[in-house]
């Protein structure tokens, strides 16, 4: 029972951090203290704290290496942006931002479920490759599709506008190249927060009921696991799907945060997924908190290096280097501990018993 | 009729016939030793019984239902549990979270009352709490149930993996080699567990050992074997004595 309750505990952290910082941004942007680059990124960054959460779903909970993360992002931004613009009309936005997420989660899942059935067989490095080929395939795919809709109903093309055979009323939504332009602008950061707690809340409780554990015995020892009767690729396909569903959310926010969404290699490319995967081991693999707070740094950090033009990716993969170090190094880990909140914190109000260590 | 009952096991790898003509019968209850010289296919018959190797030929009864080419995890629901000979724990669970995962097929409660945490969950996690300390305290590890499993000294993480085995509730426990690595005292110790293991959960066990003061002092029949065939068969005593059983191990 003890234990149930530092877990619990653990976890109410998780989420007041999240609460706390929202708090301060909010308090800063009612005293005009948030510069507009600043506010231009707060939606971002929602997004990328529950990329790197999801992603350590899978690389951390389940222990697979996956390079295809934005791929599952790609595909819940389109789902949801094709989704608000079929019914721009026709529903109230919040509604229609609603259901638009959910759709994207679904549309996202069911491509981690196709993707997942054949990749999850492999192991370590093949996965790895395997997932980044499908994140790619993905990509492309979008830049050579092509939907509209006339009075007839729907068209669908993998060539160009024109073999779409609109009528004259009709129009392209997706557009290839060019994807979907004139999504309304329903993402907020006050929703972006939302859906990190909502995510944040999925994945803690998955990881301490039965199937997180089941998961992590896979993860551990997988012949180990299935010695006790634990059905090792339901529980890998289920942690995969999870984890694309949840990207495939992080996506229709991406998608609704921009009037045009088109599949770039900047976007939606392998780039994006290593840096994710960046977040997910800076954090600490396995440690979702450590995913959170580490995507926030990591996002905001080029930002505030900006005034030094030409080193700020020097200084940026400095910190990188650093972070890296002071979370693995075991010298580093002795320091934190010696001088951790906690341990002073005890200190102030306990001297004589921490005197003695 | 015997609770483990194979016939005429038979696995080749390429050319070499690893297991050939293997049959062993094994009673409710019963302590039963598997013994013979390295490499005459002890665990390759552990790997067929659980299912890891399906069996080229042969029958595999488990009280009397056919388990014969089953996968590994139908085998485990069936009854059979096993530890390894390089031991396999969940290293980055706490001691308590190896044995509930242990648990897993005996207290179910859906993915969706797991992540909302309906009452059905907390019920669930309670139960499983109390009944895998209850098997942590008869392995004598209750005070190390927050512990990392991979914190633990070597004889307790022996211990936890027999622990983790036996929450499946099987009627058959397969011990790869239990006190390989242990010293004198050790073993003494886990002899008395392993008794205690048999007698309180009416388990019957068949091991794996090369230990011949643990083989000799718990084991109430043996079968040897020698590049993959039965040498001998029957009760300790007349087992052990048997001279072609001490040429095997021994040498001319």
């Amino acid at each position: 029972m003890k234990k149930l309750n530092k877990t619990t505990k653990n976890n109410l952290v998780t989420y007041a951090i999240v609460i706390v910082a929202y708090l301060v941004v909010m308090l800063l942007g009612v005293s005009g203290h948030i510069s507009s680059l600043m506010e231009g990124l707060l939606v971002p960054l929602c997004i990328y704290v529950i990329l790197a959460v999801s992603l350590n779903l899978v690389v951390g909970i389940l222990g697979e290496l996956s390079l295809g993360h934005a791929g599952f992002m790609c595909v819940g931004a389109f789902a949801g942006s094709f989704f608000s613009m079929c019914t721009k009309e026709a529903m109230p936005a919040g509604l229609r931002f609603f259901l638009a997420l959910v759709i994207g989660a679904v549309v996202a899942a069911l491509f981690g479920i196709l993707i997942g059935i054949p990749v999850l067989r492999l192991k370590g490095d093949y996965l790895a490759i395997v997932t980044l080929a499908f994140g790619e395939i993905i990509k492309n795919l979008m830049n050579v599709l092509y939907i509209g809709r006339d009075e007839a109903g729907f068209h669908f093309s993998m060539k160009d506008t024109l073999s779409l055979g609109l009528s004259p009323e009709g129009k392209a939504i997706i557009n290839g190249p060019q994807g979907i332009t004139g999504t309304p602008h329903d993402a907020s950061f006050t929703i972006g927060i939302l859906l990190i707690l909502l995510t944040l809340f999925i994945v803690l409780n998955l990881i301490h009921s039965r199937d997180g554990r089941a998961i992590m015995a896979i993860r551990d020892n997988r012949i180990a696991a299935e010695s006790i009767g634990i059905h090792v690729t339901r529980y890998k396909l289920m942690a995969f799907t999870l984890s694309a569903s949840i990207a495939g959310v992080a996506g229709v926010l991406y998608g609704h945060n921009l009037s045009t969404l088109t599949a770039l290699p900047k976007n939606f490319g392998y780039n994006m997924s290593i840096m994710i995967l960046v977040f997910v081991v800076l954090g600490g693999i396995g440690n979702i908190r450590g995913s959170v707070i580490s995507a926030v740094v990591l996002t905001l950090l080029p930002e505030l290096l900006r005034g030094l033009s030409d080193y700020r990716m020097l200084i940026y993969a400095i910190v990188l280097i650093a972070m890296m170090l002071f979370n693995w190094s075991p010298r580093a880990v002795e320091f934190r501990e010696r001088y951790s909140l906690k341990r002073l914190f005890g200190m102030w109000r306990n001297p004589e018993k921490q005197a003695d260590r | 009729m015997a609770l483990l009952d194979v016939q005429n096991l038979c696995i080749s790898f390429g050319g070499l016939r690893a297991v050939d003509d293997f049959e062993i019968h094994i009673e409710k209850g019963q302590l039963y030793g598997l013994i013979g010289p390295n490499g005459a296919g002890k665990t390759t018959v552990f790997n067929l019984l659980t299912g890891v190797y399906k069996p080229g030929e042969g029958i595999i009864r488990l009280d009397g239902q056919d388990i014969t080419g089953k996968k590994t995890i139908e085998i485990n629901k069936a009854g059979i549990a096993r530890t390894f000979q390089n031991i396999r724990l969940f290293k980055g669970m706490s001691v308590l979270d190896n044995v509930k995962a242990g648990l897993h097929n005996h207290y179910k409660y859906s993915s969706l009352a797991g992540i909302f945490r309906l009452p059905s969950w907390r019920k669930m996690e309670r139960e499983m709490d109390e009944r895998a300390m209850e098997l942590l305290e008869v392995f004598d590890l209750g005070g190390e149930a927050d512990y990392l499993a991979s914190n633990l000294p070597y004889g307790k993480q022996r211990k936890l993996e027999i622990a983790r085995a036996l929450a499946t509730e099987p009627k058959l426990l397969l011990l790869d080699e239990p006190a390989a690595g242990m010293n004198p005292n050790e073993t003494k110790e886990l002899m008395d567990t392993i008794r205690l293991i048999r007698d309180q959960f009416d388990m019957t066990i068949l091991l794996i050992e090369h230990d011949m003061k643990l083989v000799s002092g718990i084991c109430e029949a043996l079968s040897v074997l020698n590049f993959g065939r039965i040498l001998a068969q029957g009760e300790t005593g007349t087992v052990l004595n048997d001279p072609q059983v001490i040429t095997a191990y021994l040498g001319e």
